[in-house]
């Protein structure tokens, strides 16, 4: 009955609590978790591939991934094509490389929009309290209640196609769930002694806002902010696999896993691959989140 | 004399942690007669709820009893299989834990909550049981409690909720009954109702009463006889009246004149025990207690001293022992020791 | 208010009625949700209205073909698009306390609802045998996990919560896809095939309805397993345990009823994640159903239809999240109705 056991073991005292600094804290518990370490490396080798891959083509170690060769569509594995080549004749493997670009890209500019939109309305929401919250959280709540995806196409069936509106269609959507957050955050820490020790040594609000409640709020919107990585990829490797993302023929492995779609029968690697790379590339910024939530978590921090 | 309700003989409980194995009830052995009212004190840490929750075989994973017996009316509670395990407990003892405000499932009537209690075991039908929810609740003084059997625990206060545990407790009649600090997260007032309530349901539903607590003053109210422990293991035991006069080990000592009581007239000076308990992995040589004890001696940081009578019916695990320590000695606190509140207590008293 | 004596009648203890007090502010409650539903759809009607009318270009502009002034004019004519922005914006929401969508752009002649009703069973149909797996396979898993912690039990439903929950629907769709239909073909017997001809109640549901269902899968399974490990630890399992319940009873009586309560919350926004998924997995796998038509719609620009699925969408939403509130409120006693 070892569920039988289920007892609190608060009442023993035998945590003896380090006094190391947080964030060394943090990642010493990070780095001690293979799965997250591992999502890392991966990440890493991305970023590595993604800066390097048009270097790559210059110095021909892989082929140019726009470069079309309709005579040889579909060919299979062969030195010059390591993975073989798509329905235009085009380098899979080039294409897979340069698609990490786009998906990077997307990641990292779309969380900087969600830090800009969302951070200002938590802050806000949280600080002033009272009627600006209320309506603010309103707003957030309808914002919320409607499926993301779907604003996201209204949104490219009106303004088109391209890459500039799939940043900012992305950026503008996904930013409540931080907003929230952080309005919970400062919430929680206004009314803590530090910030009214600010308070009563006169700081301004956007002193205090900046100073001592952001900061201090940094931990969990890192946490959330490495979720949304992965989302944002995700995002616009559906939109372009539907047909309204990234126009082509720039390769983003939405519009690949599109294109292999089609001859999924024939030729299944053509999905494969590039479907592969977005499902690892989701899965390594998930283990990375997951890693932070575990090091960062007050909760274990105790 | 007859044989005892509960005889726990050399109980050790460890949890096996990834910093090594724990010791938190380190060898103890003591009984418990019907009807006694027994106090366990000591700090947190010390094992004494790990002692309570080993008698209920409820020892949380990674922990472990791995030796000794527990015989309640002559049985193994060590040997017995889970089916046993489950009728014994809230039938035989039944425990109410320290903080009433979460012992309560919240999505669940008090009412229901009590009942199950009772038909989770033979000794009340379906029916019997649930007549009995009402006047169990009146018999814990809980006003309109066929109202308040349908309410959930968030609708009661603290002290109602301690109450409807001990009606829970008390469901089945049981011969012991395990009250696990069960006044401390309360406020004074209602502190001394339910210390009051213990002690009245002892004489007359005769159950006996184990009340764990660090509260020596609770212990005097309630209790008959008192276990000392500290670091797993028992450091003095005897009748209350015996160990409040002449307590043999320090640290049961620096207990009692830690607590400022005025119904004793006071030559002594409170005093606060300064350093922290051990570390239960790696435990200090000798006397458990000797890194904090003022009175050691040499003999105490090599050599582990025995239980040893030192009146009757008491027993001590000291080296030193308090009568032999002169009463020059036992003054010579420095300032720093007296705390401040203390300090004001006793002049409170000593003005009133 | 004298002390009643003796035993309340049998059977009052467990009872499940609401008081009538309580009663009286569910019904309350539940009107002031519906009301609130008013403003949800106003802003979102407006949202989109607003974007799609200062949209830039015409919905005619198609590629390849380039439509004569004079028949833009006859369109614009037609679908009301040369009237200025309010009285546009105005005569749709009156349309729409109507039930009436308009035109479609993309086949004409064709209203909007009759598009709709056309799409809808397919969506339904997948949407909701993919919404009781979830609840099925979701909890349990996830409480079989937490009961079984550290076992291997425990770790295969943590690998698969984790890999399932951030793989997305399109990919997983293509692996089914080449794993049964393209690899497993003779073996399946051509079971798992795309759906070709009518869409129909048989196993080639199979495939799309697992597909949608994975990743609200492990996200529920993820939060039942934590939810239920957080009520194993709690106070009130110990003194369920005290009192020598049976394991059994235990689990159900006192971790379930509990650690579901987070998890009923958090099956409303599973709705909106099943109707973002249908639309994927209807394109993967070929089903005439609503999240394809919007694709569509999208992709043709199709204002119309985008508009009224839109508001489709949005009202099953909307009441998903309000039968899950209400669920709650009836399972949590501690909820207060506001």
């Amino acid at each position: 009955m070892a569920a039988a056991a289920a007892v609190s073991l608060e009442q023993i005292d035998w945590e003896n609590p380090e006094q190391i600094g947080l964030w060394r804290d943090a990642w010493q518990r990070f780095r001690r978790n293979p799965i997250a370490v591992g999502g890392l490396i991966f990440v890493c080798l991305l970023v590595l591939d993604a800066l390097l891959a048009p270097l790559l083509v210059s110095l021909h170690l892989i082929a140019d991934p726009l470069k079309q060769d309709v005579a040889h569509s579909y060919a299979g594995f062969s030195p010059q094509h390591l993975l073989g080549t798509d329905y235009l004749g085009r380098d899979l493997l080039s294409r897979v490389m340069f698609g990490a670009r786009i998906s990077l890209m997307i990641g990292l500019t779309v969380q900087a929009i969600y830090l800009a939109i969302g951070g200002t309305v938590g802050l806000i929401a949280g600080y002033f309290g009272g009627r600006v919250d209320n309506l603010l959280m309103r707003f957030v709540d309808i914002w919320y209640a409607f499926p993301d995806l779907l604003f996201l196409l209204v949104v490219v069936a009106v303004l088109g196609p391209s890459l500039f509106t799939i940043f900012v269609a992305i950026g503008v959507i996904g930013w409540v769930d931080l907003s929230r957050l952080i309005r919970g955050q400062v919430l929680s820490l206004k009314e803590k002694e530090f910030v009214e020790g600010a308070r009563a040594a006169g700081s301004g609000p956007s002193k205090i806002i900046l100073r001592h409640l952001l900061p201090n709020t940094l931990g969990p919107i890192i946490v959330s902010l490495t979720f949304g990585i992965p989302r944002a990829i995700f995002l616009e490797a559906t939109l372009s696999y539907l047909g309204v993302g990234i126009p082509p023929p720039t390769p983003s492995w939405g519009i690949m896993i599109q294109d292999g779609y089609q001859a999924i029968f024939a030729y299944p690697h053509q999905v494969l691959v590039p479907a592969l790379a977005l499902a690892i590339t989701m899965l390594s910024f998930s283990f990375i989140g997951d890693g932070l939530r575990d090091a960062i978590d007050p909760r274990m921090r105790r | 004399m007859a044989a005892p309700l509960l005889r726990v003989e050399d109980l050790r409980t460890q949890f096996f942690t990834s910093r090594g194995v724990v010791h938190a009830v380190d060898g103890i052995s003591f009984s418990v007669a019907r009807g006694e009212t027994v106090g366990i004190v000591g700090e947190s840490g010390s094992g004494k709820t790990m002692t309570a929750f080993s008698i209920l075989r409820l020892v949380p994973d990674p922990g472990r009893i791995v030796s000794g017996r527990i015989l309640f009316k002559d049985q193994d509670v060590v040997q017995m299989n889970d089916d046993d395990v489950r009728e014994f407990r809230g039938n035989d003892v039944a425990m109410i834990f320290q903080d009433p405000m979460t012992s309560m499932n919240p999505v669940t009537r008090v009412g229901v909550q009590i009942d199950e209690a009772m038909t989770a075991h033979e000794r009340f039908s379906k029916k019997e049981a649930e007549a009995r929810v009402v006047p169990l609740l009146q018999k814990v003084r809980i006003p309109e409690a066929v109202q308040r059997a349908r309410d959930y625990p968030h609708q009661f206060s603290g002290g109602m909720r301690q109450r409807a545990m001990i009606a829970m407790g008390l469901s089945n009649e049981p011969a012991l009954l395990i009250a696990d600090e069960p006044t401390t997260a309360l406020d004074v007032t209602v502190q001394a109702q339910i210390i009051q309530l213990l002690k009245q349901l002892n004489r007359e539903v005769g159950a006996a009463i184990i009340l764990i607590t660090h509260n020596m003053a609770l212990v005097a109210s309630l209790c008959q006889r008192i276990i000392v422990m500290y670091a797993g293991r028992i450091v003095e035991e005897g009748p209350v009246e015996q160990i409040f006069d002449s307590p043999q080990h320090p640290y049961t000592w620096s207990l009692l004149r830690s607590v400022p009581r005025v119904d004793v007239a006071r030559v002594e000076r409170l005093v606060s025990i300064k350093g922290l308990p051990p570390d239960l992995v790696r435990m200090p040589p000798g006397c458990k207690f000797h890194p904090r004890c003022r009175f050691k001696v040499e003999k105490c940081e090599r050599e582990e001293p025995p239980l040893e009578e030192v009146a009757p019916n008491q027993v001590a695990r000291c080296w030193v022992m308090m009568r032999n320590v002169p009463q020059e000695q036992r003054e010579e606190t420095k300032a720093g020791e007296v705390s401040q509140q203390a300090a004001t207590e006793l002049k409170q008293a000593g003005s009133g | 208010m004298a002390v009643a004596q003796g035993a309340p009648p049998r059977g009052a203890l467990i009872s499940f009625k609401i008081p009538r007090g309580r009663a009286v502010s569910l019904t309350l409650y539940i009107i002031r949700r519906i009301l609130w539903l008013i403003p949800v759809l106003f802003f979102v009607i407006t949202i989109t209205f607003v974007l799609i009318h200062f949209a830039p270009g015409s919905p005619w502009d198609k590629e390849g073909k380039q439509l004569s002034a004079a028949v833009v004019r006859n369109l614009n004519a037609k679908y009301g698009l040369s009237d200025p922005f309010l009285v546009q914006y105005g005569r749709y929401l009156v349309n729409v306390v109507h039930f009436d969508f308009g035109l479609s752009f993309q086949y004409e002649d064709q209203p909007v609802s009759g598009l709709i009703l056309k799409s809808w069973p397919p969506t339904a149909v997948i949407g909701v045998l993919a919404f009781l797996m979830i609840v099925i396979f979701g909890i349990g898993i996830g409480v079989v996990a937490a009961l079984r912690q550290n076992t291997w039990v425990d770790y295969i439903v943590v690998g698969f919560s984790t890999v399932g929950a951030s793989t997305p629907a399109f990919v997983l769709g293509i692996i089914l896809i080449i794993i049964f239909s393209v690899t497993l073909y003779r073996i399946t017997g051509g079971n798992f095939s795309l759906p070709t001809g009518d869409f129909a109640l048989d196993q080639h549901l199979i495939m799309p309805v697992v597909t949608l269902a994975t990743l609200p899968i492990a996200f529920i399974a993820r939060l039942t397993r934590a939810s239920t490990l957080e009520v194993l630890r709690q106070d009130y399992i110990r003194t369920a345990w005290a009192k020598g319940l049976r394991e059994r009873l235990v689990v159900t009586k006192h971790v379930l009823k509990n650690s579901l309560i987070p998890v009923v919350s958090a099956l409303g926004p599973t709705f909106a994640v099943l109707i973002t998924g249908s639309v994927i997995v209807e394109s993967v796998f070929n089903i005439p159903g609503i999240g394809r038509a919007f694709v569509v719609a999208v992709s043709s620009r199709d204002y119309p239809m985008i508009l009224a699925t839109t508001i489709l969408f949005s009202v099953v939403v909307a009441l998903a999240n309000l039968v899950v509130d209400l669920l709650y409120t009836v399972i949590d006693p501690r909820v207060r109705l506001g």
